[in-house]
């Protein structure tokens, strides 16, 4: 338990929507138009707070929880995960479980309080996206084992910033295949093109916006701030992963993270404006795609 | 060098997974493209140690027949037939990503048990030849398009060639280019057949050929 | 287009000379030693040579007799056409070279070249009457040899690095380099090279159960074509099987391979007999026993001793005597315009010369004297109960004669019984000699083997280890 752990955790809470914000700059450029400002989230989020909020009279208390629960849960999987040359505010071994079942707490909380509105949107939102997290929750936790191997740590603090030339030397083709998976894994839980388009409302392609239509005020404040901590979080695994880190210096190891996490926005964002979104059938060949690399990856380094 | 050729074998592999997955033909014919020119560099940097001009010789014949006469032939064949896309398989998408896996995983365990006289360039090498030998033939059995059964025997053969290269077997310079000749006018064969198929059935299907039996 | 023709007769009469020269003249070495004749070759080499003749003389009478332009199917009555006469005298020509060259080659990657050819060469071929139904046995035929072959490239490999290791040199797919180098082979290498040789080169033999593309290929083939596929060309293959088991027998392994040769060679004779029961199409009824004389050869192979040399004179007597009852059922196909046999009647009042034939051929085919293949099934006979394996040979008894039973059965009621329609017609001469010259052959052999060919297959069992 190291106080200096609250420090990313607090930078993440501060940054994550500037993260999203550098990602619909990208998509603007692409698009040949000059964008939102990058704080547009904040400015946001600040005024869903100053919304009220009406409740529907068929919701429960589950629908209250989950805009509190749910932020939290990323918050505290982030508590785990080293950032920036900071150590993690808790780490033992075992924690990268932990640290995929805290991600997987948040969705279940938004899933419920989805189904908990009584309406068929927001179930059928549910429905495809515990649908395809059954895919890729499996791809995740093979990607991590990959990294597991490779480190020898079994711990986030020990995988996260090992990552070195004589790494890539030995197993260059085994983290490229993570690498790859990971990142398209990372598409996936975060409602990014190419599985799901966070600009659409059209029934019958939304899956992650779905879920939270009938939240509103502060409420939704809360799930945007969620969100975004949850594609920050998964950022920094990957980043965190597969950069150098323990370079000594706190203000370079600080420094290299923030730049590996503004190169890796912009990337989503690339991503995004050049591949097409896919047709709903297709998703779980990608997810499945995207495992069979983590399996062939984990053979290759376990040979 | 070594890490380079690790991840061209990789990229091999990768290849094979994709044609599974794919439903489109023209894509896959440019996967199987892809996985020819593959294979002409990795036998050239397979034996980087030594290179001759024979070497280089029979990497660029092989790059040029596998990468590219090949492809121009089944596109050819493409056009003339009018599909876009396989019907759906014997064996579905998903399950048969699966089974390449699988198979991946196979080869490597009995690619670690076969006692090679000579240590290949790369471990890999072994595995991914075995292993596309049975994509290859999974894609001819469980395919329904003509054309797809085509491809699927391409890979196979890419498969043997793999294994050819990962055991370093230096056949005479006259012997390499026969084989490939020989592959050469199968595909070209098989090209015609699928046309006239084309013509005689107004498609492609192969279960439409089912009216000999016993 | 006489110039076609007159270019097939030539070429086909050249190659038997040249054959016939063989006998006299010894021959050298070419391509450094990669093409080589020797005693296991020679007498492949004489039957292809002559069949391939008597079948160019059956080609002519048949290109004359086929009209040009579309005609009607007999089973279905759509309108077809058939290949450019070019295109099928052209394949015909390449085919006979590709054999050759599998008889002659020395080098196993060579061979492996000359046998995919075959398949190349012989597609277009099965292709002459384009309709749908050729259409599928063309299909099926490129797309499983293809496959089998591939094999057969596998086991090229496995063996290159059995030859490979110690000997620093190895790797060498020569023949007469391995067996010389027969102890330094790696054996485990060279088990699994046998194995996938046997599979890829046994496809396109025609051993049960890789023999699924063969019914459907001589049956719907042009009945010249088909005497060539069953005669010559299952014959290479067998050529391409010899080859590895030369070199098994010098590295010593020679009873693991013949063990497999008797298991497929036995499966083969029981599948066939299994068909060829129910069969009612004639030309898949000989193409059904293609499998079955396929399958004793294996067994004879397998057997080893005096069963080796009654294979290779099997080997000749089976040739000469399906090539002649496929082009009898040619003549039979043209004249009644069925391929179903129950639908044929009175060959013997029709066409008596083709039917008095056909009716020497079911003798001949199912190993009744005087004819050779008597002689050669006897042989194999003797050799399994000579070794003691009485289960062998009681199973092979009683598969012949079911099969004997079977082909009789439908052969002889073609044969016999009024003739429908129009009285005798005349026959075309083209078309009745090469099958008559053939019958003699096999006659000849049952009642007198000459003395040269008697010692040429004594030489050819006894560099396969038997005698």
């Amino acid at each position: 338990m190291s106080p200096a752990g609250l420090v990313p955790a607090g930078g993440a809470v501060l940054l994550a929507p500037l993260f999203l914000g550098i990602i619909h700059r990208t998509k603007a450029l692409f698009a040949g138009r000059s964008g939102p400002p990058f704080l547009q989230v904040y400015f946001d989020g600040i005024k869903l707070v100053r919304k009220g909020v009406v409740y529907s009279g068929t919701t429960s208390w589950v629908f209250r929880l989950a805009p509190i629960a749910a932020p939290a849960s990323t918050l505290t999987a982030l508590l785990l995960l080293p950032q920036g040359g900071f150590p993690a505010l808790v780490s033992f071994p075992g924690d990268f479980v932990l640290f995929v079942f805290l991600l997987g707490t948040a969705r279940f909380l938004t899933v419920l309080s989805a189904l908990d509105t009584g309406s068929s949107f927001e179930g059928m939102g549910a429905s495809r996206e515990a649908a395809f997290s059954a895919l890729a929750e499996p791809a995740l936790l093979l990607c991590l084992a990959v990294a597991v191997r490779e480190s020898g740590h079994l711990s986030l603090s020990g995988i996260v910033g090992g990552m070195t030339g004589a790494e890539w030397q030995r197993a260059g083709p085994a983290l490229a295949l993570t690498a790859v998976s990971l990142l398209a894994i990372l598409l996936a839980e975060n409602a990014r093109i190419p599985v799901d388009d966070p600009n659409t409302h059209l029934e019958l392609t939304m899956i992650h916006e779905v879920m939270v239509l009938d939240h509103g005020g502060p409420d939704l404040g809360l799930i945007l701030l969620g969100q975004a901590l949850k594609l920050w979080v998964m950022g920094a695994l990957v980043v965190g992963m597969f950069l150098p880190g323990h370079t000594g210096s706190p203000w370079l190891d600080g420094s290299l993270f923030l730049a590996g996490m503004l190169g890796l926005a912009v990337v989503i964002g690339i991503v995004e404006s050049t591949i097409a979104r896919l047709k709903m059938t297709r998703v779980p060949q990608f997810l499945v795609g995207a495992g069979a690399f983590a399996v062939m990856a984990l053979a290759l380094v376990m040979r | 060098m070594h890490t380079l050729l690790d991840a061209l074998v990789v990229l091999l592999v990768f290849t094979n997974l994709r044609i599974l997955g794919l439903s489109r033909i023209n894509a896959s014919i440019r996967t199987v493209a892809a996985q020819g020119v593959l294979l002409g560099l990795v036998a050239a940097i397979a034996n980087a140690g030594h290179l001759s001009p024979r070497i280089i010789l029979i990497a660029v014949v092989g790059i040029a027949v596998k990468g590219v006469a090949f492809p121009l032939m089944l596109f050819r064949a493409l056009r003339a037939v009018k599909i876009r896309s396989e019907v759906e398989p014997f064996v579905g998408y998903i399950p048969s990503v699966l089974a390449g896996v699988a198979a991946f995983l196979i080869s490597l365990a009995v690619a670690a048990r076969l006692p090679l006289p000579v240590r290949p360039a790369s471990d890999l090498l072994v595995p991914t030849a075995l292993s596309t030998l049975f994509v290859g033939l999974f894609l001819i059995v469980s395919r329904k398009k003509a054309l797809s059964q085509a491809l699927g025997f391409l890979v196979f053969e890419n498969g043997i060639y793999a294994f050819g290269v990962g055991i370093a077997y230096e056949a005479p310079t006259m012997i390499e280019l026969g084989i490939l000749l020989d592959v050469f006018v199968a595909v070209f064969v098989m090209g015609i057949i699928v046309f006239h198929i084309a013509r005689e059935f107004d498609s492609i299907d192969t279960t439409r050929l089912a009216a000999l039996k016993e | 287009m006489f110039l076609r023709r007159a270019l097939l007769l030539v070429t086909a009469a050249t190659h038997a000379g040249l054959a016939l020269a063989t006998w006299f003249v010894r021959t050298h070495d070419a391509w450094g030693g990669a093409l080589h004749l020797d005693e296991i070759g020679h007498p492949f080499l004489m039957i292809l040579s002559g069949l391939f003749l008597a079948a160019a003389v059956y080609a002519v009478g048949y290109l004359r007799r086929e009209s040009p332009g579309p005609r009607a199917d007999f089973l279905e009555g759509f309108r077809f056409t058939n290949a450019p006469e070019a295109v099928f005298i052209g394949c015909l020509l390449f085919f006979l070279s590709t054999m050759t060259l599998v008889i002659l080659s020395e080098n196993l990657g060579l061979l492996w070249i000359a046998v995919e050819a075959t398949t190349l060469a012989s597609a277009p071929l099965i292709y002459f009457h384009r309709h749908h139904r050729s259409l599928e046995a063309t299909w099926k035929y490129l797309l499983i040899c293809s496959v089998g072959i591939g094999l057969a490239l596998l086991g090229n490999f496995f063996l290159a690095v059995a030859a490979s290791g110690s000997s620093g040199a190895g790797g060498s797919l020569s023949v007469r380099i391995l067996c010389e180098r027969a102890s330094q082979l790696h054996i485990p290498w060279l088990k699994g090279a046998f194995l996938f040789l046997l599979v890829g080169y046994g496809t396109k033999m025609g051993l049960a159960p890789l023999h699924t593309w063969l019914p459907d290929a001589h049956s719907e083939a042009p009945s010249v074509v088909s005497a060539l596929l069953s005669g010559a060309l299952l014959n290479c293959a067998f050529v391409g099987i010899l080859r590895i088991f030369q070199v098994c027998a010098a590295a010593g392994i020679a009873s693991y391979s013949q063990g497999f040769f008797v298991l497929f060679g036995l499966l083969s004779i029981a599948l066939a007999a299994a068909f060829l029961l129910a069969q009612r199409d004639y030309k898949r009824l000989l193409a059904y026993s293609s499998v079955e004389h396929l399958g004793i050869l294996a067994l004879g192979l397998g057997l080893g001793g005096v069963a080796a040399f009654g294979a290779m004179l099997h080997a000749v007597n089976h040739s000469l005597a399906k090539a002649m009852l496929f082009l009898l059922a040619g003549n039979i196909l043209a004249a009644y315009r069925t391929k179903n046999a129950s639908e044929v009647q009175g060959v013997l009042r029709k066409i008596p010369v083709t039917g008095a034939l056909w009716l020497a051929g079911l003798f001949a085919i199912t190993g009744t004297p005087p004819f050779g293949t008597f002689v050669s099934e006897l042989l194999i006979l003797r050799g399994a109960v000579e070794q003691g394996r009485f289960f062998v040979a009681g199973l092979y008894l009683a598969l012949l004669a079911v099969i004997f039973v079977g082909m009789a059965a439908t052969m002889t009621r073609m044969a016999q019984g009024p003739a429908p329609g129009a009285p005798a017609t005349r026959e075309d001469r083209l078309a009745i000699l090469p099958p008559l010259a053939l019958c003699l052959l096999v006659l000849l052999i049952g009642v007198y083997l000459p003395p040269p060919l008697d010692a040429a297959l004594h030489r050819a069992a006894a560099a396969l280890g038997g005698g």
